[in-house]
């Protein structure tokens, strides 16, 4: 295999190798992991790629270990994931938490399977949707993205590691089943094309950097440990030193400007496609592999003469919410087509307030909605 | 060439997947088409109910799934028992024909069967390319995707084992024009 880190051209493959290229791409030389379908061929890609690009790649005991180095290997200054599915997810969420309270910049990769517990492990869901924002205990905030198609998987990633750089925070990419199997035409484009973000580094001299210290933007530089800064970090609440405070105060500041530095930026974080929306009287809400489904669904129904449009959250944390409300403009009603038995229905029921009816239609098993059964439903709703 | 639906369906470990992949492949990076190609398999992995779907279109593919297959590829009679009765009316089914116990299928479909497991075995002498030589057989008969970028796709597949896949191909290719000529007398 080629030992050059971005492999720019054209190939037909999954979008679990998408991911791992799209990684590769952004800048990841660590990977700490325990392989779980249907993520494994994430791991397999970057135990076989990392070593050859001057990377790392340990295979860890289990899944709350992978999580706890990957927050060790950012911390010293690599661009670092791991790649599991929902129970995965169930162990790491500990360190998730050890992550978004230390700023530790990271990439989780979700690929969703059935659950609960061991549920369908070769079958896809959508049913990690909440777990993903409240994972873990105690208020913070989360970005993740959610992939429809192979190019996205690799696309998203870098967007992922992008945004957890600029944020000190972890993210998540969101993906499904669906799309972490699926085969399709991936295009890698030259790497001085690809858009790379990288931690702010620390401007002062080395005796007045202070790690939790944040600028304007509520983000606080990062050294690299090792590097001679003074560093300390936990998970106990602490303050602009990074020591232990347990006063209300220290607790006032800190979790609002955890929440607040992805909450106050929202507006440069939140993405959404649409389709056909504008004079659309029904839109149809879908994301990651099940939004395939509804965009044939949209153009059955507009061949049909009905007004239907699209609206695909890409961000589905922090929610698109001003996105969503354009959308819905012109809507009568909004449907939620999503792969488990109603999780990001909430959320938009949350935004649209009552002002229009919000439908959910669950799909709560591993196989998405046929075009058809779509159709069928939005046939019901408007007749 | 409008949405093309092909399902291959077998057990695990027969190259299923395998030959889905090949097949997208050859439709997408060497044939200029769209092409999406999805697997369902148990967690056996070997031995257990497996199936591979490919949609083939001139146009972006929305839904990545089979509906309704305009061909299937059977090698096993579970596979050929469950998913015979999706195919569309004037559809293709090929077959092996010592792999599957054929029944009736209601629907106008044509049949082709294929001894790829018989051929593999006694000659080409191995029973690890029968997937390959199926994919030879459909490539003739289906003509969706061109011998050219088929061989392609498959010398990229199998780098250990170029000359022994060639061959069996070209061995499918074979017995899908002798198909194709037996259904026409």
């Amino acid at each position: 295999m080629a030992s050059k880190a971005v492999l720019t051209g054209e190939m037909f493959t999954q979008g679990d190798i998408a991911a791992a290229e799209g990684a590769i791409a952004a800048g990841c030389r660590f990977f700490a992991g325990y392989p779980i379908t249907p993520a494994t061929e994430i791991a397999e890609r970057m135990a076989s790629r990392l070593p050859r690009i001057g990377g790392k790649y340990i295979q860890m005991e289990d899944e709350i270990a992978s999580c706890t180095a990957v927050v060790g290997a950012s911390y010293t200054g690599l661009k670092s994931m791991t790649a599991t599915s929902g129970p995965g997810v169930s162990l790491m969420n500990e360190t998730i938490g050890l992550a978004a309270m230390t700023e530790a910049p990271m990439v989780l990769v979700n690929v969703m399977r059935g659950g609960p517990s061991t549920g369908q492990p070769t079958e896809a869901s959508q049913g990690d949707i909440m777990q993903a924002k409240w994972g873990s205990h105690g208020d913070y905030e989360i970005i993740a993205l959610c992939p429809s198609s192979v190019q996205e998987m690799f696309d998203f990633t870098i967007q992922c590691f992008n945004l957890a750089e600029t944020y000190r925070t972890p993210v998540f990419l969101l993906a499904d089943e669906i799309v972490g199997h699926m085969y399709e035409r991936l295009i890698i484009p030259p790497e001085d094309e690809i858009t790379i973000v990288n931690r702010k580094k620390p401007t002062v001299p080395k005796e007045e950097y202070l790690p939790f210290k944040a600028d304007g933007d509520l983000v606080p530089p990062m050294a690299v440990f090792g590097e001679g800064y003074h560093f300390y970090a936990t998970g106990l609440t602490h303050d602009e030193r990074g020591y232990p405070v347990m006063t209300p105060e220290a607790q006032l500041e800190l979790i609002p400007r955890l929440c607040d530095k992805i909450r106050k930026n929202a507006d440069k974080i939140t993405q959404a496609a649409t389709f056909e929306t504008e004079d659309a009287e029904v839109l149809l809400l879908a994301y990651g592999g099940e939004a395939r489904s509804a965009m044939r669904a949209v153009k059955d129904a507009r061949a049909e003469g009905l007004k239907v449009g699209l609206f695909r959250p890409i961000t589905i944390w922090p929610f698109p919410s001003d996105q969503l409300k354009k959308a819905a403009a012109n809507a009568q009603q909004v449907l939620v087509a999503e792969l488990n038995y109603g999780q990001l229905v909430y959320e938009v029921e949350r935004h649209i307030r009552g002002e229009i009816p919000v439908h959910l239609i669950p799909r709560p098993c591993g196989v998405p909605h046929t075009p058809n059964e779509l159709l069928k439903e939005i046939k019901r709703r408007t007749q | 060439m409008a949405r093309m639906e092909i399902r291959l369906g077998g057990l695990g470990g027969q190259g299923i997947v395998k030959s889905g992949v090949i097949l997208g492949e050859a439709a997408s990076i060497y044939g200029g088409k769209e092409a999406v190609s999805t697997q369902s398999y148990g967690p056996e992995s070997r031995g257990s109910a497996c199936k591979s779907e490919i949609v083939i279109s001139d146009s972006p593919i929305d839904y990545p799934l089979v509906l309704a297959p305009d061909i299937l590829v059977a090698l096993s009679t579970e596979a050929f028992v469950k998913y015979s009765p999706d195919l569309k009316e004037g559809g293709i089914a090929i077959i092996d024909s010592d792999l599957v116990k054929a029944g009736e299928i209601k629907q106008k479909v044509r049949l082709f069967r294929i001894p790829a497991a018989t051929t593999a075995r006694e000659v080409m002498k191995n029973a690890l390319v029968t997937n390959v030589i199926m994919l030879g057989a459909f490539t003739a008969i289906s003509q969706v995707v061109s011998p050219e970028a088929m061989r392609k796709a498959i010398a990229k597949a199998f780098p250990r084992f170029v000359e022994l896949n060639r061959r069996a191909f070209d061995e499918g290719i074979r017995l899908g024009q002798e198909a194709l000529k037996q259904e026409k007398r």
